[in-house]
């Protein structure tokens, strides 16, 4: 996984609540046996209409949040199912970091498997955001010192964000996961071991 | 005595691997289930970085998200539906998993076989990519969606790394009206509770309206634990646990089998026990759920109204119902009951069991299906159908007019061929109704077996109590 940097962007504004996994990306793309080429058609069904063509009063369809790294969005961010083509198709498209009130779990879980930093804030704060976003000002998220700054009107705002500890570890260092895991395989052994004398028949399944 | 505990707590501490430096906790994972859709890029990550399964035998497979409901014998017309299950099945065979394939009677949806199988079993950690993997709850299993990458790392290591949730308990007491089945108590809790309610804890269903459900009610309402926002739902393993189980092909052998009951019997949570939350719900106040909106927590009653949002003070809340109404295309204030219906889909992981189907069949038995609504019965999985069938349920279906079909997700989803056309409205068993789950611009409404069988006899949404 490639380490969180920072981020000097403008940010995407897409007041909705609980946008599901649905939305985010229609189960007719998840056919795919690979992890890329997805952000084309993130957001699909409110993006493009029935017949392809870009919907101009989508957010993603206006030229300037083309490049926008930043996507600020309502509560419950990424409800509904586990498909992990969620997050893919967020990064492909070439978002690194989404802002929210609150995410759902799995959706916030997969994030920081694929180096994209999800941030919980305030709803008020949330809202602030959302007013400068969609005044196109520019948006630094640094990771390092928990922190989201911009300027509006030659004023510097700053907002800190909470992080757990290790999640953040995770994305600085862009870590394999199942490396550091398997470092530890002693340790997994041991408890095999423990577990099939306390409860043998879970290591004698066979299908008959 | 020790401190009283959670069944989560109980199950949490039996599974703790290592603790790392950094707070987190790697926890073992029993058994793990594995479907065409989250696993071919865990498969190829594994490859990519010469790493192995661990534990193949510890791993079941089958595909269920992609395939036809009918024709089989035909194979999979669409070509990356039919990659997708051909990968699987080369995955399997190179790791030496045991793979269900469409051909085998026993194929069905992930969550439907696990237990069908006895794969699922009390006190266990069980994971899946897919998020109704909550389902096995109901046997008093911790199980968890998980997404791909987390897959990749089950398959290399039979672990995870996680922290722990929250308890919370939903208690449901009293007694259940006749005629208001396990679907509608989990509809009421999501109204209850909200979508994002349970964010952050593993839900634990109690009282004596869930000690009365069968096994298969009590995995309906695990079932939709996520659209509730939590990740796991629980129930306490009893008797009736013990006996669902007894003699299924993965089951523990009978020498083993008291051991085990007598096992899973000490893992209920313990009188006394600390939840972080409560929510109390009465039984005797629920009547048939049914879904009006584009989100799970979108319940009202059956005799109720489709909601105003002019009655809504959040503004947020009221634009987002402006937004549904008009999605689904609903007039505020109009009866449930006068609301049109055009298709039925009675099946998937939260009612496609053999009690679901019986319920329906009692609907359906010598009446007829409205000449506008085309319904159809996915069954769970090739048992599900095979009983089903012994039991003449497809006879009862078949002269009523609904299409009898081979299992599979289906139109949960509408990943294969079934899905609704653009504002089409369609009466459904399964979990979700956001916009365009059962097909760009369809309009679904959640509900029970009876009552889906009772909006495709009348061709609109009905009481099925009133049948």
């Amino acid at each position: 996984m490639e380490k969180f940097k920072k981020i000097e962007s403008n940010a995407i504004p897409l007041p909705m609540v609980n946008v599901d996994t649905d939305m985010i990306i229609p189960k007719q793309f998840l056919k795919t046996i690979k992890r890329t080429g997805l952000g084309k058609n993130l957001f699909y069904e409110l993006r493009y209409d029935e017949k392809d063509a870009p919907i101009d009063s989508f957010v993603l369809n206006q030229d300037k949040y083309k490049d926008s790294q930043i996507l600020i969005t309502g509560k419950n961010f990424g409800c509904g199912s586990s498909r992990e083509h969620a997050p893919w198709s967020i990064l492909d498209y070439g978002i690194k970091c989404i802002i929210a009130s609150s995410f759902a779990d799995i959706f916030y879980n997969n994030c920081f498997k694929n180096g994209i930093l999800p941030i919980k804030l305030d709803e008020s704060e949330v809202t602030k955001l959302q007013k400068a976003a969609e005044n196109s000002l520019s948006f630094t998220i640094d990771l390092e010192n928990q922190k989201i700054s911009y300027f509006d009107k030659n004023i510097n705002h700053e907002v800190s964000f909470e992080l757990d500890k290790a999640k953040k570890t995770s994305l600085l260092e862009g870590l394999d996961d199942i490396g550091l895991t398997l470092a530890k395989v002693n340790h997994i052994s041991d408890f095999e071991n423990k577990q099939k004398s306390r409860t043998p028949w879970l290591y004698s399944q066979q299908i008959k | 005595m020790s401190t009283p505990k959670t069944l989560y707590d109980k199950i949490w501490n039996d599974h703790l691997v290592s603790e790392n430096e950094d707070g987190t906790t790697i926890i073992y994972i029993d058994r793990h289930l594995v479907h065409e859709v989250t696993s071919p890029q865990a498969f190829e990550g594994l490859k990519i970085a010469n790493r192995s399964v661990r534990k193949p035998n510890f791993t079941l497979a089958t595909a269920d998200h992609n395939i036809p409901t009918t024709n089989r014998d035909e194979g999979i017309s669409d070509p990356e539906s039919k990659l997708q299950v051909d990968t699987l099945e080369e995955n399997c065979k190179e790791h030496g998993i045991t793979f269900l394939s469409m051909s085998d009677k026993r194929q069905g949806i992930v969550h439907i076989i696990g237990p069908e199988q006895g794969f699922t079993q009390p006190g266990m950690t069980i994971v899946c990519g897919d998020s109704h993997t909550s389902t096995h709850g109901a046997f008093g299993a911790l199980a968890w969606g998980i997404g791909t990458s987390e897959v990749e790392h089950v398959l290399a290591t039979q672990t995870l790394v996680q922290t722990k949730a929250k308890n919370m308990q939903i208690n449901i007491q009293g007694e259940l009206p006749l005629g208001v089945t396990a679907k509608d108590i989990v509809l009421k809790i999501i109204q209850t509770i909200g979508t994002a309610g349970g964010t952050g804890y593993v839900i634990e269903y109690t009282g004596d309206a869930i000690k009365s459900l069968t096994m298969e009610g009590r995995m309906t309402v695990c079932n939709m634990s996520i659209e509730a926002g939590a990740r796991a739902g629980l129930i306490s393993p009893d008797e009736k646990t013990i006996e669902y189980l007894k003699g299924r092909p993965f089951s523990p052998a009978e020498n083993d089998y008291q051991s085990a009951s007598d096992y899973w019997l000490s893992l209920a949570s313990d009188e006394g026990a600390a939840y972080d939350k409560t929510v109390n719900i009465d039984a005797s106040d629920i009547i048939p759920q049914v879904t009006w909106g584009t989100s799970p927590e979108d319940v009202v009653s059956i005799d109720g109204l489709v909601p105003n949002p002019e009655n809504e003070s959040d503004e947020t809340k009221k634009k987002s119902m402006i937004r549904a109404l008009e999605y689904m295309g609903l007039v505020p204030n109009t009866p449930l009951k006068e609301v049109k219906v055009d298709k039925v889909f009675i099946g998937s992981c939260t009612n496609g069991r053999i009690e679901d189907l019986r319920a329906a069949s009692k609907i359906a038995k010598d009446r007829k299906v409205a000449d506008h609504v085309n319904a159809i019965i996915v069954p769970g999985s090739g048992l599900v159908k095979q009983q089903a069938e012994e039991e003449g349920l497809d006879k009862i279906f078949i002269e009523s007019g609904f299409e009898w079909r081979e299992p599979g997700c289906s139109m949960c989803l509408a990943m294969n061929a079934d899905k609704l056309k653009p504002q089409e409205r369609c009466a459904s068993t399964s979990n979700r109704n956001f916009e365009g789950r059962q097909g760009r611009g369809g309009r679904t409404h959640l509900m029970s077996p009876a009552m889906a069988a009772a909006a495709a006899i009348n061709g609109k949404l009905s009481d099925s109590r009133e049948i």
